[in-house]
């Protein structure tokens, strides 16, 4: 049974349409991102599967009991708010010492539980609310973009951690990405979006399809390479991943 | 004099968590609409010989359900704030000038009369706190939560615009109860300086409603025994001794800070 079913979907801000008929699914365990260009929709489709959003047309449907662990694009913690970075994984409710312990293990940061949140870097922060989405064992994770603001060693280290996440809970993964070289090498799938769903399929179909050429050009060719390159090699180590990053740039 | 200081511990109680989050927020304007509009719900009260309890209370609400609609609809929030704080204040003295046969003291409502409160007053205004403080803490998690992200918020299954509703609702009553003390002028400032200063002494949420509380107590009772001193008015006083905590918290953070 899929754990979120999209079924055709449109979402419309006042006259302008941002989804139109949208369908998709995702199974349990599975790694899929969304790519796009800006403002196609890409961020409304998440909010519109965390229920942020009623969509205009069609419906969401969520198996039962099902967990989402969110990581937002951004998230602005007002200076005048104080909160360590353990009271803020607690919000969750029903959480123990031990759970944060884990969490904050699993993001990789495991040193900044009696931190400031307003104090942390831009990666410690997203490394913190990837924490925070994991602390609920969700069954599906969600990340919008969650590496914007890091470099590349950071955010390639990010989607390491994600990877070892997903293999160590069996939460499946959606996210969105901009990042074409580390969409392309951790995927299962990948769907490729503009208002609408143009293409769907493995990487390697999506980036030889004829929509994803015209919306990224021809730019991505390195990517795809770097896809070919580590799969053809059977290489499942990512520490050869900064290697190819070089490369597909 | 113990009644007066009894009323304000009350409505600093009640303030502190309440004032936390219209900090964080950025709420403050928000607060100081909704307790001018309340002397407008004073002129209906006395117009319709009803309880000013539960007169204010119901206009504070309105007013605040309006901004709050309004402010999901994209319009330029602070100004459109200060046309309805401004304006409700406006139209609550024009009508309260048009009640004959009452004599009214309006500098009562204005800036609060903490020494008359009466008994009865202090049941309501300890009710009050009760209920606004019980509801926050009922809430906590999921008004924490939404006030950092409604994204996040959703995803957890808690939906902001219920948890919006929760603060309006705490504000209308808190609103509702203090006008006897603070008055509709003065709200807002017990509302936020005691959570201003409370800031750089904090380093939990929680730890910063409660430091909020004991700054709130503390310049009620201070305040009050200034005002008895210097023979000031009561309710501007309690607020200039909050201001002067808010001050000495800051210069303790700066000097903190530097060194």
């Amino acid at each position: 049974m899929s754990l979120v079913q999209v079924e055709d979907i449109s979402v419309r801000y006042g006259a302008r349409t941002a989804l139109s008929r949208v369908s998709l699914s995702i199974e349990p365990s599975e790694i899929v991102t969304i790519v796009g260009p800006n403002g196609s929709g890409k961020t409304s489709l998440l909010r519109a599967i965390i229920g942020a959003i009623k969509p205009f047309q069609g419906r969401v449907v969520q198996a039962s009991s099902l967990k989402i662990g969110y990581v937002p694009q951004k998230l602005h913690i007002d200076e005048t708010l104080p909160i360590t970075v353990s009271r803020f994984l607690k919000l969750t409710g029903g959480i123990i010492a031990a759970d944060i312990n884990y969490a904050l293990t699993q993001a990789g940061v495991p040193e900044l539980e009696k931190a400031q949140l307003s104090q942390l870097s831009g990666g410690q922060f997203q490394r913190v609310l990837l924490a925070r989405a994991l602390i609920a064992k969700p069954d599906l994770l969600l990340l919008d973009e969650a590496t914007q603001g890091l470099d590349q060693r950071g955010s390639a280290s990010f989607y390491q951690r994600i990877e070892t996440v997903r293999q160590d809970t069996g939460c499946a993964v959606l996210m969105i990405s901009h990042e074409l070289h580390v969409v392309m090498s951790a995927s299962d799938r990948v769907i490729c979006l503009n208002g609408h769903v143009c293409c769907e399929g493995t990487p390697a179909v999506v980036a030889s399809a004829p929509e994803y050429r015209e919306l990224f050009g021809t730019g991505t060719g390195g990517a795809l390479a770097l896809y070919r390159h580590e799969h053809d090699h059977s290489h499942q180590h990512g520490d050869h991943a900064h290697d190819h990053n070089e490369i597909a740039n | 004099m113990i009644r007066a200081g009894l009323a304000g511990i009350g409505v600093a109680v009640a303030a502190a968590p309440l004032g936390c989050f219209v900090v964080w927020r950025r709420m403050a304007y928000f607060g100081d609409a909704t307790a001018h509009a309340a002397i407008l719900g004073v002129a209906l009260s006395l117009a319709f010989s009803m309880s000013i309890f539960i007169g204010t209370m119901v206009v504070a609400l309105l007013m605040a359900l309006t901004v709050s609609v309004l402010s999901g609809r994209g319009y330029a929030m602070d100004t459109l704030l200060g046309v309805l704080a401004h304006s409700a204040l406006a139209f609550g003295l024009v009508a309260v000038s048009f009640i004959s046969g009452v004599r009214i003291d309006l500098m009562a409502y204005l800036f609060g009369d903490i020494l008359a409160v009466s008994r009865v007053d202090l049941v309501v205004i300890w009710g009050g706190a009760a209920l606004v403080v019980a509801l926050i803490s009922w809430r906590w998690s999921a008004l924490l939560t939404s006030t950092m992200n409604e994204d996040l918020a959703h995803a957890s299954g808690i939906d902001p615009k219920r948890e919006q509703l929760v603060l309006t609702l705490a504000l209308a009553i808190t609103v509702a109860f203090a006008i006897k003390v603070v008055g509709v002028l003065l709200i807002a400032a017990m509302l936020i300086i005691p959570a201003a200063a409370a800031r750089p002494l904090s380093k939990t949420p929680e730890g910063m409603a409660f430091v909020a509380g004991i700054i709130g107590a503390l310049s009620a009772v201070i305040g009050l025994r200034a005002a008895y001193v210097f023979d000031t008015p009561a309710g501007p006083s309690i607020v200039c001794v909050a201001a002067f905590t808010f001050l000495a918290t800051s210069v303790f953070k700066g000097f903190r800070s530097s060194v």
